[in-house]
């Protein structure tokens, strides 16, 4: 199978899990999550797979590259960071109910890079702008950062949501787990994301510095703008955003 | 803001400096055992022997470790991580050696393009914004330009073949790419655009003056970019120039054209409209090719080849390039990344790491001894909690 389908089979599995999730959300059953937990560990698992079969492929049409270089592929990615992320905390803190949170976002993602008539899955060439190791490390830490606050934005919500009966222990509210433990894991979270982002900035001006000539006149400005950027909203308008400007985030042209 | 941070830090530091580097912190036990989450257990032992049995479990798990025996009783006192309190200074001193060499490389680097075409070389280049000419000690001479496509006609490669002459020798020889600068005497050169080499400077033998034609090859140069991009233009219908620099449209073929009383000979009259501004005439005759520059325009417009031309087939092999690079120097660059470094360092810590205190007081009572115990961090209160939580058990068990 080549990796174009299995992507398109992961967007479904993100999509089971995030229905498994709501169906437990919504009709209070709290016993739906487990099967939800496993869904995302398959969806993981089938985007890894979609992930590395991908960058084969591209060798095979002798432009070979890491899959990080267009739209498409720094949205799969997301999916797969915050998949990631999230199986990490869920196997730590033990409460598959994070997930109801995280695995809609990461489907809206997969679901908008498969589906958007204006994104093309096509394995394309790497522009010779883009042709560096530096990428590799710039495009893995910014979305480590930025998946790490796709996660703490679910938790907060999560936290509104118990904010409105924090003393119910039964039911699905009573799943989600205790004020102060959610507060705590959210500002590890933000923390997390917050270095992540910070070393993907970094090695983004190195990059720009050491290779691509354009150096980091007038940079500080934008450093400290750019370290500023927590919410997810300012996150998710960065990641768009820079489409919008010219330059070389290639995924712009897509 | 620098000056904010630096004073902050010394304000604050000075606050926490002692409590960081002494050798024999001050154990005040009241704010332990004021806290709300003490724990407290009576054990029939007396303080001595508790003191044997608790010591070791404080001085396994934390760096620092003190007893202090009174008349009453004991405190035991752990702490580690004591040097964590350090991470914001460290980040706050990326901070100015970010600034510090931002402003050593404004201050003392600097800047510049040049254009060079294949086969010559240059020791001058023009500073960015300001428009200057920096004499560099060397010259530059780029030996060979390669453009490389894909199959799609998207750019794969650009690779300049360079050779660094100082003194009239040739010092040094690389080829560079998008990716890959040469640097040479702390100075940077980075391959950032090319172009094709106007029509006058091409060895190309002379063509009498064609009639009118359907088409025309035109060659639009950027000037903010530099680069030059070739179209085929139909008379009548507009075409795009690239960077979004407007829109241009062939109008007519003069055979005699004039331009101010001028005679010029045979030209196209096209009518540019640029993306912000109004249209304009423009006059491209055919025989001089430079003649657009003079306008001074966002774009310069020359009729590349003439239209019989086209249709004998050309030799590629002839066309020649010249190489656009960007030649830089930033000695700050190296504070900048020190900067990094700690900023990163500093992050960690402070996220990461905490200043961990625990105290174990043990009063000596008539029969049996009171045991209160607490814990204290700066941060992760909440990994605190179960720490806490853990070695009590392991003093309840013991
Ligand atoms: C697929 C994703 C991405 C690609 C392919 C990419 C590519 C690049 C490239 C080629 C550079 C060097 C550009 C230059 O010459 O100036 C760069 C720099 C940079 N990137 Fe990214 N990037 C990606 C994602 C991101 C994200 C998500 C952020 C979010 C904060 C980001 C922030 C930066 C910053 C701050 C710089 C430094 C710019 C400078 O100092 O001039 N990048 N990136």
């Amino acid at each position: 199978m080549s990796s174009s389908p299995l992507l398109s089979i992961s967007t479904f599995v993100f999509a089971l899990a995030a229905f498994l999730y709501m169906a437990a959300l919504i009709f209070k059953k709290p016993k739906l999550t487990l099967p939800a937990r496993w869904t995302v560990v398959a969806a993981v698992v089938v985007t890894t797979a979609g992930i590395l079969l991908r960058w084969v492929e591209s060798y095979q049409m002798g432009i070979g590259h890491a899959p990080l270089s267009n739209l498409y592929e720094s949205l799969v990615f997301f999916a797969w960071t915050a998949g990631v992320i999230y199986l990490f905390v869920e196997f730590k803190y033990k409460n598959p109910l994070i997930g109801a949170f995280v695995a809609p976002i990461a489907f809206l993602a997969m679901a908008y890079a498969s589906m958007s008539p204006n994104i093309s899955d096509r394995i394309q060439p790497l522009i010779p702008a883009l042709k560096s190791n530096w990428l590799i490390a710039h495009v893995v830490t910014c979305f480590f950062g930025y998946a790490a606050f796709a996660i703490a934005f679910g938790m907060s919500l999560m936290y509104l949501l118990k904010t409105r009966n924090p003393e119910k222990i039964d039911g699905i509210i009573g799943h989600i787990p205790k004020l102060d433990i959610l507060d705590e894991l959210t500002h590890r979270m933000v923390l997390f994301g917050f270095l992540f982002l910070t070393v993907g900035i970094i090695t983004g001006a190195v990059w720009a510095n050491s290779a691509c000539a354009r150096l980091m006149r007038g940079w500080q400005g934008k450093q400290i703008a750019y370290l500023s950027v927590l919410g997810f909203a300012a996150v998710l308008f960065t990641y768009f955003g820079v489409n919008l400007l010219p330059g070389l985030h290639s995924y712009g042209k897509v | 803001m620098p000056i904010n941070i630096v004073v902050c830090s010394i304000d604050r530091l000075s606050g926490s400096w002692k409590l960081i580097f002494t050798r024999k912190p001050k154990v005040r036990a009241e704010r332990f055992t004021r806290r709300s989450d003490a724990r407290t257990l009576t054990d029939k032992r007396d303080a001595e022997e508790l003191v044997n049995v608790y010591e070791p479990l404080i001085a396994r798990r934390y760096g620092y470790c003190t007893v202090t025996r009174s008349n009453d009783g004991a405190v035991i006192y752990g702490e580690k991580g004591r040097l964590s309190r350090l991470g914001v200074y460290i980040v706050h001193l990326s901070v100015i050696f970010m600034l510090i060499g931002g402003l050593v490389g404004s201050f003392f680097g600097f800047e510049g393009f040049v254009n060079i075409p294949e086969g010559e070389a240059t020791d001058t280049i023009r500073i960015r914004n300001t428009g200057e000419i920096h004499r560099l000690d060397f010259q530059i001479r780029c030996d060979d330009f390669n453009l490389a496509l894909y199959e799609t006609g998207a750019p794969k490669e650009y690779r300049s073949s360079l050779s660094i002459i100082a003194g009239g020798k040739a010092v040094k020889q690389k080829d560079i790419i998008v990716n890959d600068p040469l640097r040479f005497r702390g100075i940077n050169i980075f391959q950032s655009s090319y172009g094709k080499l106007p029509p006058e400077k091409m060895p190309r033998p002379e063509t009498p003056a064609p009639g009118p034609s359907e088409a025309y090859t035109l060659n639009f140069t950027s000037r903010a970019s530099g680069m030059s991009y070739t179209k085929t233009a139909r008379v009548g219908a507009p075409v795009d120039i690239p960077e979004g620099l407007g829109k241009f449209v062939v109008m007519a073929y003069e055979a005699d054209a004039t331009f101010r009383g001028m005679d010029v000979g045979a030209a196209l009259i096209g009518m540019l409209t640029p993306a912000d501004g109004e249209a304009a005439e423009v006059l491209l005759p055919l025989k001089f090719a430079n003649f657009d520059k003079m306008r001074g325009g966002d774009v310069m417009i020359v009729v590349d080849n003439q239209p019989q031309e086209k249709f004998t087939p050309q030799q590629p092999a002839e066309e020649r390039y010249y190489t656009g690079l960007q030649v830089t120097r930033d000695p700050g660059v190296w504070l900048v990344y020190t900067g990094f470094v700690l900023i990163i360092a500093g992050c960690f810590v402070t996220f990461y790491l905490s200043h961990q205190q625990v105290c174990i007081v043990i009063e000596q009572l008539l029969k049996n001894s009171r045991v209160t115990f607490a814990g204290i961090a700066n941060r992760n209160k909440l990994a605190m909690k179960n720490t806490t939580e853990k070695l009590f058990t392991a003093m309840t068990d013991s």
